[in-house]
């Protein structure tokens, strides 16, 4: 029987090598893969206490979860692909259209 | 008996398949330069945990999980890399302390949560023996929480509208 601290600590792992990810790497597409990878590890504490603690609640929240990393997948590429016509890069240091 | 035992044992196995499977696959999608190769982890860690969700009894969460986040998040950024060609650019070199600085503060942040973890007394359900059918689930999304299911419906309603928006408008603009 894996214990419930097996899978916290799982999704700890997982969402410490998805902020590597996004502290290091400086190409929009793959931090924001990074950032899809963190989302899973939450929602793998979120089943993981759902079903520990018997409760159907954890479910509700990873459907609101996916959905909204289905919205950002939509809205944020779409911005991804408006920024490299407009600048030729998807280098996040290059991107300072706000800068003043 | 031994049987039984079997089973367990072929059972643990896969666990650690899966775990193995989703860690590859995270490594995979942070640490190489070419972005195909990201893509391919990050496909890999994300059928990893498909995995863990059946392993804790949650098939309906584990499709969901293949569909949504393999078959159309990581199929729509195939075709961002495709349309943007972030290939042919040159991907600039990585500084070692800048690397050595990320994984540290990722590590003290580690060291945090695994300390709450191993600290908090987590009491469990007394009874494991909860109804984790899609029936139930379908029923539950339409009468205690059909709010959530109002709100994800018109979430997903915005950002269809806020996607064709923006790739027309740049469209506009380049042009």
């Amino acid at each position: 029987m894996v214990t419930l601290n097996s899978y916290l600590t799982l999704s700890a792992v997982l969402f410490s090598i998805g902020a590597v990810g996004v502290f290091t790497q400086r190409n929009a597409l793959i931090m924001y893969m990074c950032i899809e990878l963190m989302l899973n590890a939450v929602n793998l504490t979120f089943i993981a206490f759902s079903r520990y603690l018997n409760d159907l609640g954890g479910h509700v929240f990873v459907f609101m979860i996916m959905t909204v990393a289905a919205a950002e997948a939509a809205v944020g590429l779409a911005i991804i692909m408006a920024l490299f016509r407009n600048k030729e890069t998807v280098n996040v240091d290059e991107i300072n259209l706000s800068k003043g | 008996m031994s049987f039984l035992i079997g089973t367990e044992a072929i059972a643990h196995v896969a666990f650690w398949i899966v775990v193995g499977l989703t860690f590859g696959g995270a490594v995979i999608a942070v640490f190489p330069r070419n972005i195909i190769y990201n893509v391919l982890g990050l496909v890999m860690a994300l059928s990893g945990v498909a995995g863990l969700y059946l392993y804790l009894g949650s098939f309906f969460i584990a499709l969901m999980q293949l569909l949504i986040y393999v078959g159309a998040i990581c199929i729509s950024i195939v075709f961002a890399i495709m349309l943007s060609r972030p290939l042919h650019l040159e991907v600039p070199k990585r500084s070692v302390p800048k690397v050595a600085m990320a994984a540290g503060a990722s590590a003290i942040f580690f060291a945090a949560v695994v300390g709450v973890i191993f600290k908090s007394n987590w009491v469990p359900a007394p009874e494991q023996s909860g109804d984790w059918s899609v029936v139930t689930i379908g029923h539950l999304l339409l009468t205690r929480y059909d709010l959530v299911f109002e709100v994800i419906s018109l979430v997903l309603l915005v950002a269809i509208i806020g996607a064709i928006v923006t790739a027309g408008y740049s469209r506009r603009f380049s042009s």
